[in-house]
């Protein structure tokens, strides 16, 4: 179980690259619909420990509790199921799928957990103009500018009104102009749908559109004293 | 830079005299900026009055008296205050900063720790920028930006500080 109030809750993550330690005892705790960032040097670990707290991999030792359930305890097609369900993701290139167009992009989510072509589509050109990448719904992600896509990449985690939305840099390959904007798009999307979101990020400036920041170092998470 | 803390700071580790007090200071941080001995003598007068040096010797000489200085209980509590204090984000912040990270790594403190609560300062009146930025109009955001483009400088710094603390440890203490 969680601990009172938390969504997302993981407790002493141990997790080793052969003799490599990428966590070392790592702490973390997430509260439905808010933002956090997760700070900290290169190869400090916080990509690892995003991978971890959303099932991608398992830790060597260590639990996350996901509401009353235990991730690290779930088979691989339980994990699979629960990030479908509950769980959106955007990475640092968007991720698209080349040969689908960016409405496609978005819909397939929404088509593996079930929902008939219309439907998804329809929700899917929703959200591509929440995002104000509509006009590139045709297009496929090789024909679109760095920002549109990392715009459609947020809309196909949205899409599927996710509880938690894991973001490894959103922001990293794209200029300032359009980081910001896919950050504002980002947390104000997941903000009217009460999504939390897990960010991670090495740059001040995304990490001030969260809620509040956990800096990794070493491989340990420490909660900032004094965040709001 | 508060040179009372300072030299309350490099008086932590052991009694000094004004004059070794000056060349400490010298040393750690007056690259652009030596001290004058006044304001060491003036320093010293007042840290003395209000409590947090004591005298720890007098030698007489052939000139003026030599005085050696030592910090008291509530000069250690006063620096260890004012090195967990965050300082409030503004331009040209790195000299107080720098300060404080080799007082810190000078006394056997936890230099990280204090990188972490001024990182959390920092992004603190980041977030409030970027809130009033989402809101504003077109010249908040053009103002705004130009704070945060500032503030995130010092962080970069401030990171890059912290990915370098073991060696600063090891050029300050030799």
């Amino acid at each position: 179980m969680t601990p009172a109030g938390s969504l997302l809750h993981a407790s002493a993550l141990r997790k080793a690259y052969g003799t490599t330690p990428a966590l070392d005892g790592a702490d973390f705790s997430l509260h439905a619909g808010e933002v956090v960032a997760v700070m900290g040097p290169s190869g400090s670990g916080k990509s690892t420990l995003l991978h971890c707290l959303a099932g991608i991999i398992g830790p060597d030792s260590g639990t996350v509790h996901y509401g009353n359930r235990e991730l690290t305890a779930m088979s691989d097609a339980e994990r699979s199921a629960l990030r479908r369900a509950d769980f959106g993701f955007v990475f640092q290139f968007g991720q698209l799928v080349p040969e689908l167009t960016c409405l496609e992009n978005v819909a397939l989510p929404l088509r593996l957990t079930g929902a008939k072509r219309k439907e998804a589509e329809a929700r899917s050109l929703e959200w591509l103009e929440r995002l104000e990448v509509d006009t590139v719904a045709a297009k496929r992600p090789g024909e679109v500018s760095g920002g549109q896509g990392q715009r459609v990449a947020v809309a196909r985690a949205l899409a599927g009104t996710p509880r938690v939305v894991f973001a490894d840099e959103p922001t990293g390959a794209l200029d300032s102009l359009n980081g910001e904007r896919v950050m504002t798009l980002l947390t104000e999307a997941s903000r009217a749908t009460s999504a939390a979101v897990v960010l991670v990020t090495h740059e001040a400036r995304v990490a001030a559109y969260s809620d509040r920041e956990v800096v990794v170092r070493d491989g340990v998470a420490r909660e900032m004293v004094g965040a709001v | 830079m508060s040179i009372g803390h300072t030299l309350l700071g490099l008086l932590e580790s052991g009694p000094r005299h004004g004059y070794d007090l000056k060349r400490a200071f010298d040393e750690h941080f007056g690259q652009d900026r030596p001290l004058h001995y006044g304001q060491v003598y003036s320093t010293m007068s007042r840290l003395l009055k209000n409590g947090l040096v004591e005298v720890d010797g007098v030698e007489a000489g052939a000139g003026p008296e030599r005085k050696r200085y030592a910090i008291t209980d509530a000069g250690i509590t006063d620096v260890a205050q004012w090195l967990a204090r965050p300082e409030k984000p503004e331009p040209y912040l790195q000299s107080t900063l720098y300060t404080k990270i080799v007082l810190a790594l000078l006394t056997d403190r936890d230099a990280a720790e204090l990188l972490d609560t001024q990182r959390a300062e920092h992004l603190r009146l980041m977030r409030g920028l970027t809130e009033r930025k989402r809101t504003g109009d077109l010249a908040d955001q053009l103002i705004c930006d130009h704070a945060l483009f500032h503030l995130e400088a010092d962080l970069r710094w401030l990171e890059l500080t912290a990915a370098r603390l073991d060696k600063l440890a090891e050029a300050v203490r030799t």
